[in-house]
């Protein structure tokens, strides 16, 4: 099977003031095109880490991140990315924020407008093109951090807990809509989260880490037909599979 | 019912303002006409509103020149500020280089630098230009500092995951529209310290032209103490409209995407 990304044995450690820390050990797991990839631990864990590193913002102390069949280096149109917090910048419209990677690529204006409100329109947002980020809630910002990230037309996007910070209702419609958008754009998604419910909902395919040093435990594949149903018997025994795993691995940790 | 409309008629925008206004002029004319009956000590506001006819010939040229010699200073000062901040900010090396010397020499009031500035520069518009330079570039510059150091980290890996990665594009698309209210903040404290200075700066004849050295330099040897205070008004009312225009322009279209966070 040809993996659209593939981590071969990376390890990344961090120089601190009381010496080494060793925040990934030898992880590995490759993504299908099209797919989407649940990364499922404890906080700390190092699944942020391993995000910035397919991202291109961190580079591996050991071992290799291929897309596509090249080697990665550095950071690159090629990979959208989602942030934990609000990343969008505060001094920019909403379309403008969009259009910031079109621009980066030289595109003309009117170009770079038509297709940012294309993406605007996707998540929802139409008609707040001249907004700015304070004028948005939270939900909305995210949906704006997400058509920003697609906009330039990654052929992967990596999200961060993207949804960790907004309330309940909004986390569920945001759900959602990233899988619609995901099913239209045909996108392979690296999905980062703490929380099972939103692995089991979203995910192919889930990978679940330990914390200290970060390693794969188990990588499995989530059968349930789409579209899925939170509540149902397959997503609630998936979930105690689930629950199973990262408790086994927290009573290691406590051995 | 006359008390309600009372509290209604104060309520309405301006009227209390304006009441004490006039209440402190009246206060003051009674006191310079029937207790100090002095104008050498306290000059009424009436004679002081008479002085300004008697100076409508003079008044132009003498805002023109002090403008001449702010704009120098704030000019001068707004460049190398902001530029120096920046490279502090963004580049460590550049912060430990220059952060010795500016903290020894940012304490020195720009008023002791007089002398170097007539020497160096002689008397001329730009000397009195360096003395509100020296007396705006610091704030401007530790405040540019102080927004590229804020820059907020994620910002800049979004911007890099989105394809910015040369230092300058980061710095042009990231650093400074994140630091721009940090740099307005400065450029307003600066604005306020400068016009300070440019009073005491035309004290050493640099022009024959110019509100502080008519002040200083022409009414007060003179004693006409009414066209004094005439001048002082004009020193604080042109300060309070190069604020207001200021604050209007920045905060209205600078910034808009973050209203009110400039300094009140």
């Amino acid at each position: 099977m040809n993996h659209k990304l593939e981590i071969r044995d990376v390890t990344k450690t961090f120089k601190t003031e009381e010496g080494e820390l060793k925040a990934l050990d030898r992880f590995k797991v490759g993504v299908k095109p099209c797919e989407f990839l649940c990364i499922i631990g404890p906080s700390g864990c190092g699944k942020s880490t391993l995000l910035r590193l397919i991202a291109g913002l961190d580079e591996p102390s050991s071992g290799k991140i291929i897309l596509d069949g090249k080697e990665l280096k550095g950071p690159s149109p090629d990979r959208g990315m989602v942030f934990q917090e609000y990343s969008l910048f505060p001094w920019r419209t909403v379309l403008k924020n969009v259009t910031f990677g079109l621009e980066l690529q030289k595109m003309a204006k009117q170009e770079r407008y038509r297709i940012a409100k294309e993406y605007i329109e996707l998540v929802g947002l139409k008609g707040f093109e001249n907004s700015y980020p304070y004028e948005l809630s939270g939900g909305m910002k995210q949906r704006v951090a997400i058509a920003r990230a697609i906009a330039p037309e990654p052929s992967i996007l990596l999200m961060d807990e993207p949804f960790g910070s907004v309330d309940a209702q909004t986390r569920n419609a945001l759900q959602e809509e990233l899988l619609e958008i995901w099913q239209r754009t045909k996108k392979t998604i690296v999905f980062v989260t703490h929380s099972v419910d939103e692995a089991v909902y979203l995910a192919d395919r889930v990978a679940v880490m330990t914390a200290r040093p970060g390693t794969l435990i188990k990588c499995a594949g989530i059968d349930i037909p789409r579209p899925r149903k939170r509540t149902s018997v397959e997503a609630n025994e998936f979930r105690e599979k689930l629950l199973m795993w990262l408790s086994l691995e927290r009573s290691k940790v406590q051995d | 019912m006359l008390k309600n409309r009372l509290l209604q008629f104060l309520n309405r925008r301006g009227v209390v303002e304006v009441i004490s206004l006039c209440v402190a002029i009246l206060i003051w004319e009674m006191v310079a006409d029937f207790v100090i009956k002095d104008k050498g000590i306290l000059p009424s506001p009436h004679a002081v509103f008479l002085a300004y006819f008697e100076l409508l010939d003079l008044i132009p040229m003498d805002i023109c020149t002090s403008l001449l010699h702010f704009a120098i200073g704030l000019g001068a000062g707004a460049v190398v500020g902001i530029a120096v901040g920046m490279l502090m900010g963004w580049f460590k090396t550049v912060n430990r280089a220059l952060d010795a010397i500016i903290e020894v020499l940012r304490p020195i009031p720009p008023l002791a630098w007089i002398p170097f500035a007539i020497i160096w520069i002689g008397l001329t518009h730009s000397a009195a230009g360096f003395i509100v330079f020296i007396g705006t570039v610091f704030p401007i510059l530790i405040n540019t500092y102080t927004g590229f150091r804020e820059v907020d980290k994620t910002y800049i890996d979004a911007a890099k995951v989105l394809g910015c990665e040369k230092e300058s594009k980061l710095i042009r698309l990231v650093a400074i529209p994140f630091s721009l209210p940090y740099i307005a903040t400065g450029i307003r404290v600066g604005m306020g310290v400068g016009w300070m200075c440019l009073v005491a700066a035309e004290y050493f004849g640099v022009s024959r032209y110019g509100l502080g050295y008519r002040l200083l330099c022409v009414f007060f040897p003179l004693q006409m103490m009414d066209r004094v205070v005439a001048y002082m008004i004009l020193l604080g009312l042109i300060a309070l409209v190069l604020d207001r225009v200021f604050r209007y322009f920045v905060e209205e279209r600078l910034l808009k995407w973050k209203k009110g966070m400039v300094a009140q």
